[in-house]
């Protein structure tokens, strides 16, 4: 049998790869950090672009077995592909100061960043567990090698080594899964996985003797088994407690640019996938409690350990864990409504992905206001070493505070309030009011450790705290003349703050630009997530 | 959009586009700013009292209503679409029942920044406080202003992040711990809220508050529901006992302005939200928790007496006969009656209109002696008669002296819950008018133990005069609990009808 392959809908995948294979001819030919940066830019550009433009033209599939196809161009594809291409691009920009300090090879960190940016466009797109969990890996893979990619930095190293663990038994976990799925039910395809569940949940109870035997395909346990090892093995991608324990050293021992894409795009792949497999493919009634379990102990524990953390970026990795459980809640909420109605699915997936929408700029603007405010080739660095931050770089202090209070759900971030106002609001629709009071009362926590930040950043700087944190602030060493602070310096040892990089300020700019907007008109993300 | 549309738009935007002013002027303008600010909160008081014209339902035009009209009549409306995806909609209006809270909070923001010429406590930096108070009013006015739930808690949530830095940066020496608390409880009640609103719009398929008022296409069982949701919300900041442990608290660090908005509108917003959201939406949930709500409302009448007359601290008396009061506004709004409801509107604007005063008066006294212990305090008669004076007339107006603002909130809720009648509401009455002389109890002795009694040398050093600024900002808050206390039609005239309308809705 021959298959026609639709190149259009792949258009967005071949742009994303291509931009990688570009990226690494342009290192290797021209051999430029700066014409590689740019070719990298201009890629991901045109991939969000193409994405867009794909979209635009209606939905489009490919890779076809009968009705069910592997690879499916739809709006939510193209909204998946250009966010992680824009994603991509943002932390580029944060990228900037780490990739000018010669701590890393520009050439192979930009190679993995679009690696990574492929799989996670492929992913939107992918019609089957095989494509999902391919794509999945390829977003993944590079990444192992990004957080440790830091000459001579031994906790990028562990970082690194603890994700690559924790993050293949992951993937062995949903494999299994998978193919227990297709042992029970004979397919990959997701629509058709759906229509069997559907068909067996519908079937009449059998009375004469011409209805198929044996126990109903929902009552096996291996069913159950096959569903529980997929969804779970999925969570572990997107953090989500108790598969979370990688998430705060991986970011911590990561430079902060690759902590940013970590917390944004890789998990917005998990969220992605394990919307993909939930909304379409497996039973609610085994999914729903399941993943309303782990909301509540996602969100509950993220935001209770946070609330002890010292150290910044394990801060936001531990509130990017509570994010997670709220992105999640939604679809807790699937089986417990009554009957499971295409509408009510509808409602809940689009409020997980206008979650995920909302948190992902939230979370690259704190991430990049972290850049702005640290020495090029730092870490994350204590909490106290941001303590008056704010007076120093008031604008910098500003977007940084938006970005927290919006991740906490209060105005003036509107629209972490609107997320959270989506979320409680689909959980009520599909009557789990329990749920939307955990949700509800977990904010409350989370409103503790992020105005405790906040209030770091416009505290006043006692002269003497200020002396300690040269010594406390770079992993690595800093090269000589590299804009760190110096140790030898008087009171004020960056009176002078340091200067981040212009493409860093241009992406905390854009971010927060996007969330003030997105913030006043959130109607935008609703409608884009609806699709 | 018309004209009241307008008017009710700008008295919002005037205060915001005050605050985004100030927010860049450069910071070596300080004093200029805090004059601009004060003069946006001026056009805004204009703009909130213009908001009367065209009132189609006071005494003095007052139209039948026909039957089948809803219990909210707004004089003025408008109505955008904002965010239809989250049945958002832009959509404000203004009547009797909000009006008087809407005029208060415009003239005691006013004041604030008027008194920021003067006096901007430490560290300084008065053109944010300034901005920051407008944000607040922002929040306050669209609260009061919103007739679309989901607006209202939009609003509900604006005011607690620049309420936290006031008291945060401008505070007294616990500042943090109290701000902090004060955050935390607030966003407590603003989520159960949220859960309560969106119980309230998933279950009828709209935010109209003016389509919502009776509970009509509501199940009891929903009702319920949202009512235990909403009560718990506003009783966070209203604040009914035994929530209202982050008041004392906030009361007594916060910088004096940030006090006398806090005591002044900032709870207000919880009884108001009680009224027009919790009991106007689901009026069989608050039937059947009326009775619980009296208890609590008179435990806290008689827990905050009894608390007071322990005190010993100036700022935290105060504070904690606000937990008093607002039992006695709740206590009105728990009857569930026509006298009930009016009590508790005219105490609302009583207790604004006083507490404020008395938050001015202390922050007076504890900016002049440096200290709020009522055992240094003796004598204050002496060396600073005017303030004594004052500090005595408002006392006397909390009390609830016959002829001063207090007396009508405090003497018809318990009026209300006598006309309700059975054993319970009798006991409840009669335990609130106990309460009521407990209240005077208090007062007296803070009177006997503040201006006369022996001098004290903390109060020997201080001048007598009373600065201009200051009498600016209390002369028109004294004449306000004068006029109120002899005319409370000032108040009710504006809410007889509508109050009359949602009883009608609600039956």
């Amino acid at each position: 049998m021959i298959q026609t392959v639709d190149n259009v809908a792949l258009l967005p995948a071949y742009l994303a790869a291509g931009t990688a294979v570009l990226v690494l001819l342009a290192d290797l030919l021209v051999a430029r950090r700066g014409a590689t940066v740019a070719v990298f830019a201009a890629g991901a550009a045109a991939t969000a672009f193409g994405a867009v433009l794909v979209g635009a033209a209606g939905p489009r599939r490919t890779f076809c077995a009968g009705p069910d196809c592997s690879y499916l161009a739809n709006g939510r594809a193209a909204l998946v592909g250009c966010l992680f291409a824009l994603l991509t691009l943002g932390v580029l920009a944060l990228s900037a100061p780490l990739l000018r300090s010669g701590q890393v090879p520009p050439g192979e960190y930009c190679f993995l960043l679009a690696c990574s940016m492929t799989g996670g466009v492929v992913l939107g797109a992918a019609g089957d567990l095989i494509t999902l969990v391919v794509a999945l890996e390829t977003l993944t893979l590079p990444l192992y090698v990004l957080v440790g990619l830091r000459h001579r930095s031994v906790a990028g190293a562990e970082a690194a080594l603890t994700f690559f663990v924790v993050s293949v038994v992951a993937t062995a976990v949903t494999l299994l899964g998978a193919a227990l799925l297709y042992a029970v039910t004979g397919t990959v395809h997701l629509s058709r996985l759906g229509a069997v569940f559907a068909a067996e949940a519908n079937r009449p109870v059998p009375l004469g003797g011409d209805v198929p035997t044996g126990p109903p395909l929902l009552d096996l346990p291996l069913t159950v088994v096959a569903v529980a090892l997929v969804v779970l093995g999925l969570a572990f991608k997107v953090a989500a407690v108790p598969f979370h324990a990688w998430a705060p050293a991986t970011y911590d021992g990561a430079p902060v640019p690759v902590a940013a894409y970590l917390s944004t795009a890789s998990k917005l792949g998990g969220v992605v996938a394990l919307l993909a497999v939930t909304a379409t493919a497996l039973p609610a009634r085994v999914t729903g409690p399941l993943l309303a379990a782990v909301a509540v102990l996602t969100m509950t524990v993220g935001n209770l350990v946070a609330l002890r953390q010292r150290r910044m970026v394990r801060l936001l990795a531990w509130s990017s864990i509570a994010q997670a459980g709220y992105i999640v809640a939604p679809l807790g909420a699937l089986a417990l409504s009554s009957g499971r109605s295409a509408e009510a699915i509808d409602t809940a997936v689009a409020a997980a992905v206008a979650y995920t929408v909302f948190f992902v700029v939230l979370e690259l603007a704190a991430f990049g206001a972290v850049v702005a405010l640290r020495p090029a080739v730092a870490d994350g660095g204590e909490i106290a070493d941001y303590r008056g931050a704010a007076r120093r770089r008031p604008w910098v202090g500003a977007a940084f505070v938006l970005a927290l209070v919006g991740l906490a759900g209060l105005p003036p971030g509107l629209a972490g309030l609107f997320a959270k106002v989506t979320v409680v609001r689909s959980l009520l629709a599909g009557d789990a009011g329990w749920l939307a009071v955990l949700v509800a009362l977990n904010a409350v926590v989370g409103l503790a450790y992020y105005v405790r930040v906040a209030a770091t950043l416009y505290a006043a700087e006692p002269a003497a705290d200020r002396a300690g944190e040269a010594a406390a602030a770079p992993v690595v060493p800093a090269e000589p003349g590299a804009p760190a602070a110096p140790t030898d310096a008087p009171v004020l040892p960056d009176a002078g703050p340091i200067r981040p990089a212009w493409a860093v300020v241009a992406a905390l700019a854009l971010a927060t630009l996007v969330a003030i907007v997105v913030g006043f008109a959130p109607q935008l993300i609703l409608d884009v997530a609806a699709l | 959009m018309t004209l009241g549309g307008i008017g009710l738009v700008a008295t919002l935007a005037v205060p915001a586009v005050g605050a985004a002013v100030l927010a860049v002027l450069p910071g070596r303008f300080d004093r200029a700013a805090r004059i601009t600010g004060t003069g946006f909160a001026a056009v805004t008081l204009v703009l909130a009292v213009l908001l009367a014209v065209g009132a189609t339902d006071t005494w003095a035009a007052y139209q039948p209503q026909t039957a089948e009209s809803p219990g909210v009549h707004p004089w003025h409306e408008l109505d955008l679409t904002w965010v239809p995806g989250l049945d958002l909609r832009f959509q404000l209006g203004v009547d009797g029942v909000s009006y008087p809270l809407v005029v208060l909070t415009a003239l005691l923001t006013l004041l604030c920044c008027a008194y920021t010429w003067w006096r901007v406590p430490a560290p300084g930096r008065g053109r944010t406080l300034v901005a920051l108070l407008l944000v607040v009013e922002v929040g306050i006015l669209g609260t009061f202003l919103a007739l679309d739930l989901v607006l209202f808690f939009l609003f509900f949530e604006v005011v607690l992040l620049p309420m936290y830095a006031i008291i945060a940066i401008w505070g007294g020496e616990e500042r943090q711990h109290a701000a902090r608390k004060f955050a935390l409880y607030t966003l407590f009640g603003s989520v159960l809220l949220l859960v309560g609103v969106f119980t309230v719009v998933t279950a009828a398929g709209t935010a109209d508050l003016t389509e919502l008022t009776g509970g009509t296409g509501l199940s009891k069982g929903t009702q319920i529901a949202a009512f235990i949701l909403l009560a718990i919300a506003f009783a966070v900041k209203s604040p009914l006992w035994p929530l209202h442990s982050w008041l004392p608290d906030a009361h007594t660090q916060a910088p004096t302005v940030g006090s006398v908005i806090l005591a002044g509108v900032l709870l207000k917003m919880g009884t108001y939200g009680l009224i027009r959201v919790a009991v106007g939406v689901a009026p069989e949930g608050a039937r059947e928790a009326a009775p619980v709500l009296g208890i609590l409302a008179v435990a806290a009448i008689i827990v905050g007496s009894l608390v007071c007359l322990a005190q010993s601290e100036l700022k935290r008396l105060i504070a904690y006969s606000s937990v008093g009061h607002m039992g006695f506004v709740l206590l009105g709004i728990a009857t569930l009656s026509g006298t009930g409801i009016q009590a508790a509107l005219i105490g609302n604007i009583a207790h604004g209109v006083i507490t404020g005063l008395l938050f001015f008066l202390a922050g007076a006294v504890k900016d002049r002696a440096h200290t709020g212990a009522l055992a240094e305090l003796g004598g204050l008669r002496e060396s600073t008669p005017r303030l004594a004076g004052l500090l005595g007339f408002a006392a006397i107006a909390s009390l609830g002296l016959p002829g001063l603002a207090g007396f009508w909130g405090e003497a018809f809720a318990v009026v209300a819950a006598w006309r309700v009648g059975g054993p319970l509401w009798t006991t409840l009455a009669v335990l609130a008018a106990l309460g009521g002389a407990l209240t005077a109890a208090y007062l007296l002795r803070l009177l006997r133990r503040v201006t006369h009694g022996p001098a004290s040398p903390a109060v020997l050093t201080l001048t007598p005069g009373l600065h201009g600024a200051e009498l600016a900002a209390w002369g028109p808050l004294v004449l306000l609990a004068l006029a109120i206390g002899l005319a409370p039609t000032l108040v009710l005239g504006y809410a007889e009808v509508p109050i009359g309308a949602l009883l009608e809705a609600i039956r």
